[in-house]
């Protein structure tokens, strides 16, 4: 069994400047929070290349880089004659930190395999489990997942996975089919990733009856040739009803922490430098995200949009699920999401003239060369019409995947279970989410907001009103961790600095023909006006950022946004950069069939949202 | 921001090339420092643990998991064959027994009394790992493997699909600008390193296979090729399994781009010389390019310039050779006629570092610096 890693306890009253790193794949950011008139705020920010790999295979030079840089813009001394990161003896001294904590994605984050017996109930509940605490799952292994014993050995073996969750059967139940899952895992000998001497992690979190079996079953196999490290934790499924994966989702934490960070490189040195435990940085970010919903009492969810992968998080009704989309990114896996969604789902998206045979080497020539960047105005619209395809297939699997069994500690009746054997319904409610959180390049770095706005209105498809925003500078990992030390130093600087307001977003649900009513609008307070919009229209009133307004819609027969169908709704709303958006192309979302006319729709919603004004043509219309 | 660019494929008439060679698990290695070999020669090897094949014995003797054991004619550790009876039932007074074959050769490795499952384990899988580059060993890596260091000539590619092979360099095309069609694959070219010139396309990828080539090098693809190559739209850039019957590399780009003078007149001087090639590209962290190794003999190449050099010493100034990554420009080398030190606004409507490239007819163009690569002249 894993204990808790030594931390010393810190008492917030006397925290008052904090350092924070995310430790990525290629670059460690570093961020400065301060206490400034009574209040958390981030003050200075650093960023340097990450340094895992040779020659320099030591994390810490890239923290020690990335701190640098803070101490340079901040005028205080962070970083000790030994290289080591400055703690403060009081709170007057001028040099140093209180506390330095920091979270990991580098060398590829933490991937797991998971195993369970029924795909659908423990199979899934560990799958959730893992997820949640931030890991990549490269498989998941179940006694009904339509493969024969030597191909699940098979896939064992080729897998290799920094842990492996094991579950199945209910406490007191049944104990001979998860001892047969493990019979299956352990000769197979799945190879860790940090090579031979390694020994394997097993986290056990099945049938309480089971455990002395899955002890010998897992001591058998251990031979000179690794073995595994056996962790016994509750049962993740203790009944049919009860979902318990904490005990599970601590004790990957713990195995992360202790095995995996302790073999990358110096990762040794930085475990011991940081006040509080080292999070995968995914599993920061879902807790920042809980956060925040646990306590302003609201519906979220976030997304991050990589190279590679895109996470997507949520939050309803207090349930918290995190998927990870391991091949829909803006460059390397660019040509993944374009071979997943089709060339003519991403063209769809698009107002201008493009020749595919040429579209589709510029996507190979972006996957072979990533760092590259749009010049043109049709290379961008073109990447913004990829982004909402990888954003559109990221969320479907988000909805698939967090159906109403999900979620921590969650008490259901037997009804439910007998739906979730159908596949369960989604939780995700387009209706009910109040925010939505983009990150990621494509999202945080085009040139206008209101086409961040408009990439995540098309691909998320919001329902009545939705607050969209954007992570200023990718500071929710850092805040993830914050929060498990300092929850109000973390909420003060998520509103104040974190979160850049987009603007809100009131879109109608239901279906119409194209020129009839959808919904009248009248707004009053920071901005004014009045109107009706025709179904497929969309229009967009400007209101500030840190203004509000009142917005008051009367939905036609047929629709609904919020109240029910054809009931109005009054709410106040935040402004930003892309002001109001009112959305009366309804939902779900449907572009024209017809080639033209779908043309026209898209060509009407670039103008009416102005997100491609006076966009630059390139030459010979490249 | 010094190095706010991409940094090019490393292209070098002579340079001392190392390569590891490395088993997957520990094993034993062959070979000794000093030792010279050839790229074919087994330089380390092991046995993997073999297959294993589960059998849910107590299901097919009708009997509960605890009595598989008592039931079974073969023991732990004995070595069994596919159709050999391994377990026998009581059956009813002595008749009506039912007997269980082996469903597959091996060793049997277990007998669960908790579920009722054998275990045979196959026959250990060898695994032999090869030089794959001519030349001496200059380090062993105890049970790991070892290092094997010649002077080559190196060539980078930026993307490619197959294994390691090797072969005689064969010139398909007259120049760098010419394209690779079929009708320059000949039935000679079998084993061959075929070197084409510009884009390859799918007929002459076809026609290679067809005559037995060991690898296709030339610069440009098309997508659309690839895929029909394929038989599937690659995803994502992380290949070297791939078991088409041929190595491909790409050194330019997908489309149609000519090979860099340099790269094809180094390569087309090595006519009729062994080249290692190896496919494997992986575009993630810890970036793995595709290359082409030709060994060298003492004094070749050794007066030829490296502009690669001043590529590693990262300069990026006026005069410098660079050719454009990114449309609207793909594919065209120029030289950088200005660079400005504030960011300036795109047509995307981004912000970033720029420079200004002439094209050889003198037209000049502004690009971000994160979409050229440093070449050679």
């Amino acid at each position: 069994m894993h204990a808790d890693p030594d931390v010393p306890a810190i008492d917030p009253a006397r925290i008052k400047v904090i350092v924070a790193t995310d430790c990525g794949s290629t670059t460690t950011k570093a961020i400065m929070i301060e206490e400034v008139d009574g209040v958390y705020r981030q003050t200075f920010r650093g960023e340097a290349p990450t340094t895992v790999e040779e020659p320099f295979a030591d994390v810490t030079v890239g923290v020690v880089n990335s701190v640098t840089e803070l101490q340079e813009l901040s005028g205080r001394r962070l970083i000790a004659d030994d290289g080591t990161i400055i703690r403060r003896s009081s709170t007057d001294a001028a040099d140093g930190c209180d506390i330095y904590i920091s979270t990991s994605s580098a060398g590829g984050g933490l991937q797991m395999m998971v195993a369970g017996v029924v795909r659908e109930m423990t199979a899934a509940s560990a799958k959730r489990a893992a997820l949640g605490a931030g890991a990549i799952v490269m498989d998941v292994i179940a006694s009904n997942d339509r493969r024969r014993p030597h191909e699940q050995i098979q896939r064992i073996r080729e897998l290799r996975p920094d842990m492996v969750l094991l579950s199945g059967g209910t406490d007191g139940g049944n104990s001979t089919q998860v001892v047969q899952l493990a019979e299956l895992v352990a000769p197979a000998k799945p190879r860790p990733r940090f090579g031979s001497a390694y020994q394997l992690p097993i986290i056990f979190a099945g049938n309480a009856a089971a455990r002395e079996e899955i002890e010998r079953v897992f001591t058998a196999q251990d031979d000179a040739t690794g073995g595994f490290d056996l962790s016994i934790v509750e049962n993740l499924r203790p009944t049919l009803e009860q979902e318990n994966l904490g005990p599970a989702r601590d004790c990957i934490h713990d195995v992360f922490l202790e095995h995996v960070m302790a073999h990358a490189p110096g990762y040794d040195k930085l475990i011991e430098w940081t006040n509080a435990p080292i999070m995968p940085t995914p599993g920061a970010v879902g807790d920042i995200l809980q956060t925040i919903a646990r306590t302003q009492g609201i519906n979220a969810v976030g997304v991050d949009i990589g190279g590679a992968t895109t996470d997507v998080f949520s939050v309803f009704d207090g349930t918290f699920n995190r998927t990870v989309s391991a091949n829909l990114g803006m460059s390397y896996s660019i040509s993944n999401v374009c071979a997943e969604a089709g060339m003519d789902d991403v063209l769809r998206w698009v107002h201008l003239d493009m020749e595919e045979r040429e579209l589709r080497n510029r996507v190979k020539n972006k996957m072979i060369r990533p760092t590259t960047i749009p010049q043109s105005g049709e290379a961008l619209v073109f990447e913004q019409a990829v982004a909402r395809e990888a954003l559109r297939l990221a969320y479907q699997q988000h909805k698939e995947f967090a159906t109403t069994l999900k979620g921590v500690q969650q008490q259901r009746t037997v009804g439910d279970v007998f739906s979730q054997e159908v596949g369960g319904s989604s939780i995700v409610d387009g209706m009910t989410l109040d925010l939505l959180v983009a990150s990621g390049g494509v999202l945080s770095h085009a040139p206008r907001m209101q086409q961040t706005a408009m990439m995540l209105i098309d691909a998320f498809e919001p329902e009545g009103f939705t607050t969209l925003a954007k992570d200023s500078i990718f500071m929710m990992p850092h805040l993830g961790v914050l929060s498990s030390v300092h929850e109000k130093a973390a909420m003060e600087v998520f509103e104040r600095d974190c979160l850049v307001i987009l603007g809100t977003c009131v879109a109608a649900k239901g279906q119409g023909k194209p020129g009839k009513p959808c919904f009248s609008y009248r707004i009053t307070g920071g901005a004014t006006a009045d109107g009706a919009l025709a179904f497929g229209d969309l229009a967009m009133v400007p209101l500030a950022m840190g203004e509000t307004a009142d917005v008051e819609v009367t939905p036609a027969r047929g629709f609904d946004l919020g109240n029910g169908p054809g009931k109005p709704v009054t709410r106040n709303v935040r402004g930003g950069a892309a002001g109001i958006i009112l959305d009366a192309r309804g939902r779900a979302l449907q572009l024209p069939e017809d080639p033209m006319e779908r043309r026209q729709a898209v060509t009407r919603v670039v103008e009416s949202s102005g997100m491609y004004d006076d966009l630059e043509l390139a030459p010979n219309g490249a | 921001m010094a190095k706010a660019y991409t940094p090019g494929l490393k292209v070098s008439a002579r340079t001392t090339h190392r390569t590891r060679r490395l088993l997957p698990i520990p094993g034993e290695v062959k070979v000794a420092v000093g030792d010279v070999v050839a790229a074919n020669d087994v330089v380390a090897e092991t046995f993997m643990d073999g297959d294993i094949t589960p059998m849910n014995m107590a299901n097919r003797l009708s009997c509960s998991a605890g009595d598989v054991a008592g039931l079974m004619l073969k023991q732990i550790g004995e070595p069994v064959k596919e159709g050999e009876p391994i377990a026998r039932s009581k059956g009813i007074f002595g008749a009506f027994k039912t007997e269980v074959a082996a469903d597959a050769d091996g060793t049997l490795e277990q007998v669960s009394s908790v579920t009722g499952q054998v275990m045979i384990r196959g026959a250990a899988i060898p695994v032999q790992v090869r030089a794959y580059l001519s030349g001496t060993v200059v380090e062993v890596l105890p049970k790991e493997g070892c290092i094997i260091e010649n002077d080559v000539m190196f060539v980078q590619g930026i993307f490619g699909i197959g294994g390691e092979t090797e072969g005689v360099i064969q010139v398909a095309c007259g120049g760098h600008e010419e394209t690779l069609d079929a009708d320059a694959i000949t039935a000679d070219m079998k084993d061959a390193v075929i070197l084409g010139g510009a884009r390859m396309t799918a007929a002459a990828l076809r026609k290679a296979i067809e005559v037995g080539a060991a690898a296709v090098v030339s610069g440009g693809l098309d997508d659309q090729d690839l895929k029909e190559l394929l038989g599937r739209d690659l995803g994502v850039a992380i290949t070297g399994s791939e078991t088409i019957g041929i190595t491909v590399i790409v050194t330019e780009g997908f489309g149609d781009i000519a090979m860099a003078a340099r790269t094809w007149r180094l390569l087309a001087d090595r006519a009729g010389r062994v080249a290692s090639v190896n496919g494997a590209t992986q575009i993630r962290a810890g970036v793995m390019r595709p290359e082409i190794l030709v060994p060298l003999e003492t004094g070749e190449n050794e007066n030829e310039v490296d502009p690669t050099l001043a590529r590693e010493a990262g300069l990026l100034e006026l005069g410098t050779t660079v050719r454009v990554i990114r449309d609207p420009y793909f594919g065209l080398l120029g030289e950088v006629s200005a660079l400005p030190a504030e960011p300036a606004v795109l047509g995307s409507g981004s912000r970033a570092r720029v420079l200004e490239v002439r094209f050889p007819g003198g037209d000049t163009a502004v690009v971000p610096r994160a979409n050229v690569e440093l070449i050679e002249g």
